[in-house]
């Protein structure tokens, strides 16, 4: 049984079973609520994708040490926390900031006209890892015994258990998808085993004018997958449109603003409706050849 | 055509049919009788491979029933017509949808005059687009006929054909199928009517077997 000889002929096949009403409206409506919820676990998993990518950018990035000291001995802590980085294993490269630096990354908070010169600014050095990173713990005494106004921020190992949490939660996007999967076959399972019953009678009087099981089966398979197939284009739209009226993501956006689909992603919620109505095909034909192996 | 070597039936409660031996040969016409109960209608779903005999063998079409495949059994069941007691009918298509059913789900083409056709030759052309819960019991029979003949079988098989109709329309059924085996078909009919039986046996050289103590025997002049 081809899938599209389902869907585009043997109508006829489909007319020998007497329409099932209720069970095949809640098939479409299962369908559907089911793909309106995958387009929601398909958009959690990509944002938290993208998520886990920009912080696991950030985190193979950098730290940054700040240097708060007296005007007179900023300078001197500077050029030996220079050197201690010079000497570190696992430090790339190490770049003090320069005054204009510092001003363009205060002014989003201060505004344009901040007196720089006359504000005890820390002096903040940008560091640069190698991939396999430094010793954090070590960095930090030699600092505190050799530049005791030097604090070490690696802000990258605060953020590790955050990518991790993203990746997680991307898991839980796919397993989300998958259980939904599951649900849909098993509820489809369920719908096709009543319709298979309610219509014992005529599945009987089609064996014995020779009819043969593919040709009962595929009667039902075709209403099931077609009313899936519905269901879940339009349960897919809804959750699409959903999804694109959501407040826009932004940078300074928090994680939520940033659910959503991007670029080539909003494709692959198209794929929920043919995959709906693979499951479907698959569920109806498993209980529909079951049911009809036990009849004579 | 088809063939009971010393067949039995167990139904689990006991043995229904015991030690049954026949043959049907082709262009035959066979009565089959007994008392409510002595297992007519088993006898004839153990000719279509409804039941599998428990015991000996049946041969339809040279074919062991036993040991077809489901899908073997479908196309050996395209080639028998089968007359039901209650009919048998989807009762969400009209009635020529109904009697074309076996030439549908075998893949046949299917001609509105052809359809038409037989209907007339039953009487029920004026009926072509009546849903079968709107037919009196005698035009439900004749519309089961039509259908099992539309796939031109080689065997008839008509269970209680007669038992829901009047003697008018019961004679007329008869008719039907005295015109079919005319033509070369084999025909089994299980009745309990002896009347059908008599009148049928005065057109037609009939063989009339009967079910008595869960065994087939030859009737004779006792009818």
């Amino acid at each position: 049984m081809k899938l599209p000889k389902l869907i585009t002929g043997d109508m006829q096949a489909g007319r020998v079973v007497p329409p099932t009403g209720v069970i095949a409206r809640l098939t479409g409506f299962t369908a559907g609520a089911m793909a309106f919820l995958a387009v929601f676990a398909l958009a959690l998993s990509l944002a938290s994708g993208r998520l886990a990518d920009r912080w696991a950018a950030a985190l193979a990035d950098s730290a940054t040490i700040r240097i708060s000291a007296p005007p007179g001995q900023m300078e001197t802590q500077t050029r030996a926390v220079l050197k201690i980085l010079s000497e570190t294993p696992g430090v790339a490269s190490a770049n003090a900031l320069t005054k204009e630096a510092e001003k363009k990354l205060l002014t989003p908070w201060f505004g344009p006209g901040l007196p720089l010169g006359e504000l005890p600014i820390p002096q903040l050095i940008d560091v640069q890892e190698t991939g396999k990173g430094f010793d954090a713990e070590g960095l930090r005494q030699r600092l505190s015994a050799e530049a005791p106004g030097a604090v070490l921020d690696d802000h990258a190992r605060w953020r590790r258990p955050l990518v991790r949490a993203a990746e997680r939660l991307r898991l839980l996007g796919l397993i989300s998808i998958a259980l939904l999967t599951g649900a849909t076959a098993a509820m489809i399972t369920l719908a096709a085993n009543a319709a298979l019953a309610a219509n014992a009678q005529v599945i009987r009087v089609l064996r014995l004018i020779g009819a043969r099981d593919s040709y009962i089966a595929r009667a039902f398979v075709r209403r099931f997958t077609l009313r899936a197939l519905g269901g879940a284009v339009a349960g897919t739209g809804l959750g699409m449109l959903a999804i694109a009226v959501m407040p826009a993501a932004a940078p300074e956006g928090g994680f939520l603003t940033g659910l959503g689909f991007a670029g080539i992603g909003w494709l692959w919620p198209l794929l929920i409706p043919p995959l709906a109505a693979i499951v479907a095909f698959a569920a109806t034909r498993f209980a529909a050849f079951r049911t009809l192996r036990g009849l004579s | 055509m088809i063939e009971f070597q010393n067949v039995a039936y167990n139904y689990g409660g006991g043995e229904l049919l015991s030690e049954m031996t026949l043959t049907l040969a082709p262009g035959s016409f066979h009565f089959l009788t007994g008392p409510s109960g002595a297992g007519k209608t088993t006898f004839l779903k153990l000719c279509y491979g409804e039941l599998l005999a428990t015991a000996g063998r049946v041969n339809v079409f040279e074919a062991d029933v036993k040991t077809l495949s489901r899908d073997e059994v479908a196309r050996m069941r395209r080639r028998i017509g089968v007359v039901h007691q209650d009919c048998q009918f989807l009762d969400h298509l009209p009635l020529a949808e109904n009697v074309a059913l076996p030439l549908t789900v075998s893949g046949r083409a299917v001609t509105d005059t052809d359809v038409e056709d037989l209907l007339n030759w039953v009487g029920l052309k004026s009926l072509a687009g009546h849903r079968p819960p709107e037919l009196s019991g005698g035009e439900r029979q004749r519309a089961a006929l039509a259908r099992a003949i539309i796939m031109g079988p080689d065997v008839i098989l008509a269970d209680e054909p007669t038992g829901n109709v009047d003697w008018d329309m019961s004679q007329r059924l008869l008719q039907l199928l005295i015109e079919l085996n005319r033509m070369g078909k084999t025909i089994l009919i299980a009745t309990h009517d002896l009347n059908l039986i008599r009148n049928a046996k005065a057109q037609v050289a009939a063989r009339v077997l009967r079910i008595r103590n869960r065994r087939l025997h030859l009737a004779g002049s006792d009818l």
